[in-house]
């Protein structure tokens, strides 16, 4: 077993159980401190966080933001519009201007997938995957986790419902491989053309086990017996691509509404990963639904995961350790 | 007058004749002059002792993009021709979609000048099918071949209207002209990178479906049979497209293909965590194409194996896994490479070498690609056991861009002769 620890943190599929469940520990930790006000302003003093944003993303940038300043972090945000990326410069020549920096952590999003692969490879700092193109976006995952964690208690056995646009999804993808590592059966409901090839056969493979993961194209069937139903943001390029034909067709069919939520156990929660589109893959009336949606508590959750990632990854970076 | 040149000690193997024996093999003013056993040693002739080496025809060549005229940062002609030398190849024809594409005759002139400027190497041209390989209207097809064009092709670009490939075979056949089709439904291929499926799910790449592939060679062959043109497909990649090629071949139509050697040296396994260097057009395939290509070369469904050339710079590969070009350097690897199925048994040897030379030879309608008698001396020496170390960087040419960087390949070319004269080392 590799006890080195982890020096960037790119994507689910890779990290073991216990390297997940221990940041969901310390997430859950933090989760708590930052709900009773107390923060620990003082243990990434000294050290550079850069979120380097190629891709526009309030929710997500903001996030790292918070995360780092509540633990002393210097943190920065470069985003796309003010910065050198469209001059020409390439991936890599923004790689040696962070190097000569001496940036300790990165945040990178990007619409490409590899993209933050391609940067790990070349910064010192720890890269940290804030979501690239249609890969993974693993810090989502983890709140995601973390915040059924905190409702259901568990995740194993569970059966958790992604519905929407998989293809086009690193939520899904993350989604799938830390859900099955931790024992859950994921269903993938959505439309065909929004299904990418062989989906089934990605999640978790622990010894003999099968991977749990069922496609579905019909909400009845799919929602069935679903402790947690997860909504996927529905972009409108898709229909200009003719992926699917209206907005309205797809809400028809796949959008979450009251109705269609009650194929689900009674109990289910509702999440999305944000921003929603109201109407076209849920209904306000479930989005603000206070019983059943959690999707306030995944935003708050995702500052206690991105805090539990920067610890980690300090405690585990280059520079500091000398 | 240049003095003979004796070779003595080889395995002379020529296919085009069925020759696989040792023996000598002397060129006298940059020809063929005679070969066998006891052929004498002519006064004040040179000797090259080959201790046991394979002697062959130079390598034929029938597909390299060469960057040069547009993309000189890429690889010139010159560059060309020191890493073509260094895989044994004497011959080679270039793809036409260059800036400008050749869609000119004067452009095929260039090409010619160019590369007898670099004594070491003969360069068959293509000419555009379509005037700057946009596939909108037929180029000047008898004029280019009139001026030494010698396959017809839109380069990387598929021909995507059927009408225009229907007219482009059909009028070909007035000049006796070979179309040549990158077989790939452009409208299936736009947006992506990989074979569909579930690797490219994992990496979250846009895929392209394998029967991208299938649907073109299906239409091309039906619009042979139509026309009775001549259609061959470069860079075949999969199972099920060879199945197609292998009917119309039994069928009788006048159909033809090449694959390339990272179809069956690698799988799409290579491109593993996006690595750049693996992305080629076509994409890498599953295990069963890789082995259905394998098989092809050997029962004679593929006609030849080709280096698909693609010279590509850092600054072409250093970019996330969707924006970098795709295409590998293959010219100095093209003989070794072929070499990794002789070494796993699947291929004969001499069929490896009918496939780098006689049979692409008479697809180009060139005399190349033989030992006979009063015929050029391109000659290639190798040792086919000799291991060397791939590594990009360290290649003849430009272009560093190999899929084989860091591969241990089996098979050296140790010299390399053209028209009697040494071109390699």
């Amino acid at each position: 077993m590799n006890t080195r620890p982890r020096q960037h943190l790119l994507a689910i599929e890779g990290m073991t159980v216990s390297e997940v469940v221990a940041l969901l520990d310390l997430a859950e930790n933090y989760a708590l401190l930052n709900r009773s006000g107390k923060t620990q302003r003082d243990l990434l003093r000294g050290y550079t966080l850069i979120n380097l944003f190629f891709e526009a993303s309030t929710r997500t940038r903001t996030s790292f933001e918070l995360a780092g300043k509540r633990l002393g972090a210097d943190v920065l945000s470069m985003s796309v519009a003010t910065s050198s990326i469209n001059k020409g410069e390439t991936l890599l020549d923004t790689a040696a201007t962070l190097n000569a920096m001496h940036c300790d952590l990165l945040v990178v999003r990007h619409s490409l997938s590899g993209a933050a692969n391609l940067l790990a490879q070349k910064v010192e700092a720890s890269v940290i995957n804030a979501g690239d193109g249609t890969h993974e976006h693993p810090t989502q995952a983890l709140l995601d986790a973390l915040t059924i964690l905190r409702h259901k208690g568990r995740i194993a056995g569970l059966t958790v419902a992604i519905c929407g646009d998989i293809a086009h999804s690193r939520v899904a993808r993350s989604n799938i491989h830390l859900l099955t590592m931790l024992d859950a059966t994921v269903h993938l409901v959505g439309p065909p053309t929004l299904i990418p090839s062989e989906v089934e056969s990605l999640g978790w493979r622990n010894g003999q086990n099968a991977p749990r993961v069922a496609v579905f194209h019909d909400m009845a069937q799919g929602l069935a017996g679903a402790d947690v139903v997860m909504m996927l943001r529905m972009q409108i390029e898709r229909m200009q691509r003719s992926l699917v034909p209206s907005a309205r067709e797809y809400f028809r069919f796949w959008g979450l509404d009251k109705e269609k939520l009650r194929y689900a156990r009674p109990d289910a929660l509702v999440m999305h990963p944000g921003p929603m589109n109201r109407g076209v893959e849920i209904d306000s009336g479930v989005a603000d639904d206070p019983q059943r949606s959690v999707i306030k508590e995944q935003v708050e959750m995702g500052v206690a995961v991105r805090m539990a990632v920067l610890d980690t990854l300090a405690r585990a970076s280059v520079r500091h350790a000398r | 007058m240049p003095a003979d040149l004796l070779f003595t000690g080889a395995r002379l193997l020529d296919p085009s004749s069925g020759l696989d024996q040792p023996g000598e093999l002397l060129v006298r003013d940059g020809l063929i002059f005679d070969r066998g056993q006891g052929l004498g040693r002519p006064e004040g002739a040179e000797v090259v002792e080959c201790h046991g080496a394979v002697l062959c025809p130079g390598l034929v060549d029938m597909r390299a993009a060469l960057g040069e005229p547009g993309f000189e940062y890429r690889e010139t002609i010159d560059s060309a021709a020191s890493a073509a030398v260094a895989g044994g190849i004497t011959t080679l024809a270039a793809l036409p979609d260059t800036k400008p594409a050749i869609d000119d005759p004067a452009l095929v002139h260039f090409l010619h000048r160019q590369a007898e400027a670099t004594g070491r190497l003969t360069i068959l041209p293509y000419g555009a099918l379509t005037r700057g390989c946009r596939g909108e209207e037929l180029a000047e097809i008898g004029l280019l071949h009139e001026a030494g064009a010698v396959l017809f092709s839109d380069g990387a670009r598929a021909v995507a209207s059927a009408r225009l490939m229907r007219i482009a075979l059909s009028y070909a056949r007035a000049f006796g002209a070979r179309v040549v089709e990158h077989p790939e439904e452009p409208t299936l291929a736009e947006g992506g990178h990989a074979t569909e499926g579930e690797l490219a799910t994992r990496l979250g790449l846009e895929g392209i479906p394998a029967c991208a592939e299938t649907i073109m060679v299906a239409r091309d062959i039906r619009l042979a049979k139509l026309t009775g043109g001549a259609v061959h497909f470069a860079h075949i990649s999969t199972a099920e497209a060879l199945d197609l090629i292998r009917a119309a071949k039994a069928e009788g139509l006048r159909v033809s293909c090449d694959t390339a050697p990272p179809y069956f040296a690698f799988t799409e396994e290579a491109i593993g965590d996006f690595r750049t260097y693996a992305k080629f057009s076509p994409p890498l395939r599953c295990e069963a194409d890789r082995a259905a290509v394998a098989a092809a070369l050997a029962d004679g469904t593929i006609d030849a194996i080709v280096s698909d050339h693609q010279p590509r710079d850092a600054d072409d590969k250093r970019l996330p896994f969707a924006q970098a070009a795709p295409g590998g350097a293959g010219l100095a690897t093209l003989l070794s490479a072929s070499l990794i199925e002789v070494h796993k048994g699947t291929l004969p040897l001499a069929k490896a070498i009918a496939l780098l030379t006689v049979q692409p030879a008479r697809l180009l309608g060139s005399e190349a690609g033989t030992l006979s008698p009063g015929k050029p001396a391109d000659l290639c020496l190798f040792d086919p056991e000799q291991p060397w170390l791939v590594e990009a960087g360290a290649l003849p040419g430009k272009a560093q861009n190999t899929p084989f960087d860091g591969q241990v390949l089996k098979g050296k070319v140790l010299g390399t002769w053209k028209r009697g004269r040494r071109v390699y080392p």
